[in-house]
């Protein structure tokens, strides 16, 4: 298979994979109980829980990467962060139109009054942030600032691990699991940042560098090798 | 000759939808609704939008020795056993309703002690013929701002503590639920310290609203409401209710409460549904009728109970004794 044929089934994959949360709640609404007694919660639920793990998949890719040396995941990083911007957007609105029913004045005093839903709120805020400046255009127009930018997908990240948390009553067991993971991945790029800067014994000093925080260049150059309108 | 007057509130024959639609209704709403949500056609949309069967007239509720009024706010028999809080059976809304099949609610015993003058082993049965069998439709509110409507079968808690006869300084009741992890799967974990245990102050139990639970929807209480017996204080937060009840005693002290050892900062002994006390983490100003449509409702004083119970609570302040 040449590199082009299977970057596309990668990408075809890593679609497919993003699209299963979405086939899993369709299945249940028509096909299996129809959410159950409280289809507004269960679908509340559903979605945030697909938001949470697709953005933690967004940032497992480069430590995968670096894992596996399998440079083409590099990729998919912005599909895969759209689709958690997807699911997020799916999730406020849930909240917005099925659980408050646009209720804007109560909605306004949950967000500013309940840190839990302040959080949530400013999570999706920076993923709308990263979403909108996603294009070839903004990187270009962004530059070095675009980088900075988007490492709030680990702010946004830990957010939404705390939101998870605190909206849950008492069973606490699915958030724990979700702060670990977290933890392991924003651990591992701490790592990593670490053995860049120590060089091998007898290997020349490489340039000091940050992983993760890829120069707008090399993602410019990674857009590029997409293809048009990718 | 009987003259019927017609009134303002009678339905012209007219207008009585086809039952065929009726029956169908969910389906079509579930189809349309969620567009006409979307659309912010909020009060087109009065009806559940989820196309779930209409079952109701499987189960019928008899006619209610209190609260008829709320017979047209009931929620179906699959919604009342079907979507329940008993972590002792797992902390999904589902899991009671999925994993409580092993459990025996019969032979059962409800042991009585502490400062009263009749202690003792007593059956279901027992408890039961202290009082008078009645059929309430009360509204149940729980802490996470959801609500139902359930038709509930019991005596008043009133008749059996009287037989019971406390003591003068007996100042509170503690109820306490069974312990059996073989057959509950949920006690073979801590998420809460087991077993459940509630209390009421002895005149909030003595109160009329208070009912000891053996059924619903004129039937015996399936298990994974609560069977064989349960509290029900429709004012208070539904945790208050304790289920599958082996143990009586009046107390002189306020007894522990399982949600107050959990989380105190969270859950008072008192309980009462209050939308101007929030919980630390959310609001109890509104609350989501369960099988009702989309959106929130006001929560009301003492969940629309102010009258039978406010007195209880005069001069206290609600805020500190949550």
């Amino acid at each position: 298979m040449t590199r082009k044929g299977r970057v596309r089934l990668l990408k075809t994959g890593v679609w497919l994979l993003c699209l299963t949360p979405l086939a899993w709640v369709s299945y249940r609404f028509f096909l299996g109980d129809g959410l159950g007694v409280d289809p507004v919660l269960e679908f509340e639920h559903w979605s945030g829980l697909s938001a949470l793990t697709v953005l933690l998949g967004a940032l497992s890719v480069t430590p995968l990467r670096r894992l596996t040396g399998f440079n083409d995941l590099q990729k998919v990083r912005r599909v895969v962060g759209l689709f958690a911007f997807f699911y997020v957007t799916v999730h406020f609105a849930a909240w917005i139109g099925l659980d408050q029913f646009f209720a804007w004045a109560y909605m306004g005093d949950d967000i500013a009054e309940r840190p839990f839903i302040t959080l949530g709120f400013t999570a999706f805020l920076m993923l709308l942030a990263m979403a909108v400046t996603s294009t070839k255009g903004w990187i270009r127009r962004l530059g070095k600032n675009w980088v900075r930018l988007h490492r709030l997908v680990y702010v946004a990240g830990v957010l939404g691990v705390i939101h998870y948390l605190w909206a849950t009553k008492a069973d606490d067991r699915w958030p724990f699991v979700a702060a670990i993971v977290l933890a392991v991945l924003l651990g591992s790029r701490i790592w990593w940042a670490g053995r860049r800067r120590r060089p091998k014994q007898g290997v020349p000093a490489r340039k000091p560098r940050v992983p993760g925080s890829a120069s707008a260049l090399d993602v410019v150059g990674t857009i590029r090798t997409e293809g048009p309108g990718r | 000759m009987v003259i019927r007057v017609r009134r303002k509130s009678d339905v012209a024959s007219s207008e009585i939808t086809p039952k065929e639609v009726y029956v169908n209704r969910r389906d079509f709403l579930g189809r349309t609704g969620g567009a006409l949500a979307a659309a912010g056609m909020a009060p087109l949309v009065a009806e559940p939008v989820r196309p779930r069967e209409w079952r109701q007239e499987a189960h019928v509720a008899p006619p209610a020795d209190y609260g008829e009024e709320l017979r047209g706010e009931l929620n179906p028999y699959d919604d009342v056993t079907e979507y329940n809080n008993f972590y002792e059976f797992g902390t999904e809304k589902d899991d009671p309703y999925k994993h409580s099949g092993d459990f025996e609610p019969r032979p059962w015993t409800v042991e009585v002690g502490g400062l009263c003058h009749n202690p003792g082993k007593y059956g279901v049965e027992d408890l039961v013929g202290m009082g008078e069998i009645q059929d309430r439709i009360y509204r149940m509110r729980c802490v996470e701002a959801w609500s139902m409507v359930i038709p509930w079968r019991g005596v008043p808690l009133r008749n059996i503590i009287s037989r019971l006869a406390p003591m003068t300084d007996a100042k509170f009741v503690a109820f306490e639920t069974v312990y059996r992890p073989q057959q509950m799967p949920g006690q073979q974990r801590n998420v809460l310290q087991w077993p459940y245990v509630e209390g009421l102050r002895i005149d909030e139990a003595a109160n009329e609203l208070s009912l000891l639970a053996t059924g619903l929807y004129g039937e015996d209480l399936p298990n994974q409401n609560g069977a064989p017996l349960r509290l029900v204080t429709p004012w208070k937060y539904g945790f208050k209710g304790i289920k599958s009840i082996v143990g009586i005693t009046f107390t002189e002290e306020m007894p522990p409460t399982s949600w107050n050892i959990s989380a105190p900062h969270e859950y008072g002994f008192y309980a009462n549904v209050n939308p101007n006390v929030d919980h630390p983490r959310w609001s109890q100003a509104r609350e989501r009728y369960i099988g009702k449509g989309l959106g929130r409702h006001p929560t009301l004083m003492f969940n629309g109970y102010e009258e039978e119970v406010g007195h209880l609570y005069a001069g206290m302040d609600l805020r500190e004794w949550y």
